[in-house]
């Protein structure tokens, strides 16, 4: 339960070796107070990793839950329900799983692309739906998912990665006026490039931020339906958008 | 109450506007649908009692559960006016009895700074008014209550022990219904006030010792952003009743004459940061110089004394979208330095409080829960900023202060105390969730406050 200061208790990281979902967490327990963190995700032993690391920072309770973005639903759904049986009220849970794929091989192979839009947008969507059944039995918390700058204007670099995002984002921003008045909220970010696992050794694109900027603009804006981050890439995606192809494809990357 | 019992969906928030969460809102047709209703509402979320809503914190809410809109129940019963008695449904507002009482010669013996309070608030929070001091809280005017829980029924006179816990117990000891509330008589609808500034906390704390006993009613607004040796400064406001001698001959015709008005509304949305350290400051400029050195005497309707915000229709708006909080403690006499450390530690932080206001409270009462411990109490509204993290560093350090010199915070106020420190605040909890359980042994009773505190104890 969130108090009148922003102090929430519990958080649900779903993707729990995730960057930015991980460095989320940090936040919410340095910044707001937050004592229990559930991370959900396949590899155990990497999850126990960053199990260490927030405890180090001040999280009284660590669980590590399975979760795989790629199991049936009705798999997600039991996890959600244990998460909630053992833990109660979630204040904040973050979807922050998803697979970036290789674009150029994926196109490729059927196999591979599929895998990568059943990972962001079909397991997203799957997991979404028992998470945002509990938000609106509870009365409140926020749901924040992590969308991409990509999910705006996919490039020719990009775009499978980009469509499985663009799926998710107008999904998550639906559901967020699904729960519309019921207390519980969906935050959609979009962040640019960002330094995480995900993107190493990729060439650096301009606007590049740390999973520590996305944490933090998350945190200040957990009202809001919408953030990018950092904010300018927001105008620059409404431009792109509205750009002839054409011109976009000769843009570089 | 809705075909199906479970009421519509609606966000709400306190009086402050801030952590808006979502319950099943139910409107009761009467006391027999409240009863119906809790007997059967071992719901996984529970239910409380919502009146006006003027908790500042999240005192009426239940996220995910269920919260009776009280308003609906605002029948006046029966008046008893030869023995200043009358006796009302829980959602009848101090207004409303003042509207039928003022011109029949009868004030509500105890009345907060808004008119807009249901009697049944009024007992969950066990309110204080300015006459504290002389005539104790809320409670202690009421002579019976109706009380309905899970386990039944209860009419309740001040010798029950539940009585108490009822006070100050925040709507979770049950849902009241009906109560008998004592009057004063009245011979006008106008209060003689003496006005007069102090220099600095102590010259306005000595004022306060030496002669609040004199005055029914005393009160005084504190400049928080005064520093040095005008740290503490304030305009003292005390008076009574004014009797048909006191008036000017224009009210003499009509001394009775109460028609509270509500001329201004704030604007359904109010940039954020309009109550800024430099507004907040020039307004305390004005506001210290607008009062008289040396004492003063006038005459004022009971509005402008008692409930002056109440002319602003929605004046919290003015707060902006992220809201504000109030910060009420008291710390017991002999404490004094305490109530000094965080008005210095205020002035340093230069944060702007619009509205400081400082009473020294009478002795307490019996109820467990209830706020009020003879000492001195300070209310400070504070705006709600996206970056919080200094006043919830600041208040921290403030509870710390308040809870080592033996006092407390107002929890129909608090919107964010640390629950470890609620226990030492209120060294009675134990009695009270004794008291409680019996009640309400599955937990049916809850709001946010008691989940955000666990003042029920359900984890504990």
């Amino acid at each position: 339960m969130r108090d009148a200061l922003g102090r929430i208790r519990t958080v649900l990281v779903l993707g729990g070796d995730s960057d930015i979902g991980v460095a989320t967490a940090r936040r919410l327990i340095t910044d707001r107070g937050a004592d229990t963190v559930i991370l959900a995700g396949r590899d155990q032993e990497r999850l126990r990793v960053r199990q260490d690391e927030l405890k180090r920072v001040g999280a009284q309770t660590v669980d590590t839950v399975h979760f795989d973005a790629l199991d049936p639903p009705q798999q997600h759904r039991s996890t959600i329900d244990e998460i909630w049986a053992d833990r109660g009220d979630i204040d904040v849970t973050l979807l922050a799983f998803g697979t970036l794929g290789d674009q150029l091989r994926d196109e490729q192979d059927a196999q591979r692309a599929v895998e990568v839009i059943n990972t962001n947008f079909t397991g997203a969507v799957s997991v979404s739906i028992p998470v945002a059944q509990r938000l609106r039995t509870q009365g409140h918390g926020v749901l924040v998912v992590l969308s991409t700058i990509a999910a705006v204007q996919a490039r020719r670099t990009n775009f499978i990665y980009g469509a499985s995002k663009a799926g998710l984002d107008a999904f998550a921003r639906g559901l967020g006026d699904a729960l519309h008045g019921t207390g519980a909220h969906v935050q959609v970010v979009r962040p640019g490039f960002v330094h995480t696992q995900m993107t190493e050794g990729m060439d650096e694109a301009p606007f590049s931020v740390t999973s520590d900027d996305v944490a933090q603009a998350i945190l200040d804006g957990l009202d809001r339906d919408v953030i990018h981050v950092p904010a300018p890439v927001g105008a620059i995606a409404a431009v792109l958008r509205n750009l002839p192809r054409p011109l976009v494809r000769r843009l570089p990357r | 109450m809705c075909p199906d019992g479970r009421g519509t969906r609606r966000v709400l928030t306190g009086w402050g506007r801030t952590a808006p969460t979502g319950a099943d809102v139910v409107v009761p047709l009467g006391a027999d649908e409240v009863a119906t209703h809790l007997e059967g509402a071992a719901t996984a979320r529970g239910t409380v009692a919502r009146g006006l809503g003027r908790s500042y914190g999240d005192a009426a809410q239940n996220a995910g559960g269920t919260v009776l809109d009280m308003t609906s129940l605002r029948g006046i019963q029966h008046a008893d006016l030869d023995r200043g008695r009358i006796e009302v449904d829980a959602g009848v507002s101090l207004g409303d009895i003042m509207r039928w009482t003022v011109p029949r010669g009868w004030f509500p013996t105890v009345t907060p700074g808004t008119r807009f309070v249901t009697v049944g608030g009024a007992i969950a929070a066990d309110i204080h008014g300015k006459n504290h001091h002389i005539d104790g809280t809320f409670t202690a005017s009421v002579d019976t209550m109706t009380l309905h829980t899970p386990q039944g029924d209860f009419d309740l006179t001040p010798d029950d022990e539940l009585f108490w816990a009822t006070a100050g117990g925040m709507g979770l000891t049950g849902v009241v219904t009906r109560a008998t509330v004592e009057l004063t008589p009245v011979d006008t609808a106008y209060m003689r006030v003496d006005t007069e500034r102090a220099g600095d906390l102590d010259d306005l704390m000595a004022r306060m010792s030496d002669r609040d006993d004199d005055y029914r009613y005393s009160v005084a607004w504190i400049d928080c952003l005064a520093t040095g040796k005008q740290l503490g400064r304030g305009v003292l406001t005390r008076g009574d009743h004014a009797t048909i001698g006191d008036l000017p001959t224009t009210l003499e015709a009509d001394p009775l004459s109460y028609e509270p008005t509500q001329p201004l509304a704030a604007p359904p949305w109010a940039p954020d940061g309009l109550l800024n350290r430099l507004t907040v400051r020039a307004f305390n400029e004005l506001w210290f110089r607008k009062a008289p050195q040396r004492r003063t005497s006038g005459i004022q309707s009971i509005p402008t004394f008692f409930h002056p915000l109440d002319a602003v229709k929605g004046w919290n708006r003015m707060y902006g979208s992220s809201g504000f909080l109030q910060y009420q403690f008291v710390v017991p006499l002999g404490h004094e330095s305490a109530l000094q450390g965080i008005i210095e530690r205020l002035a340093d932080a230069q944060v702007a409080s619009f509205l400081a206001v400082l009473k020294r409270f009478g002795p307490s009462n019996q109820a467990p829960l209830s706020f009020p411990i003879e000492g001195w109490t300070l209310a400070l509204d504070l705006p709600v900023h996206r970056q919080s993290h200094i006043l919830t560093g600041l208040l921290a350090s403030f509870d710390r202060v308040v809870a080592e010199a033996g006092g407390r915070v107002y929890l129909a106020k608090d919107a964010r105390l640390d629950p470890e420190l609620l226990p030492v605040m209120y060294p009675d909890l134990d009695r009270w969730r004794q008291i409680r359980d019996r009640v309400d042994p599955d937990h049916t009773l809850t709001s946010d406050l008691d989940r955000r505190l666990d003042l029920t104890g359900r984890n504990t």
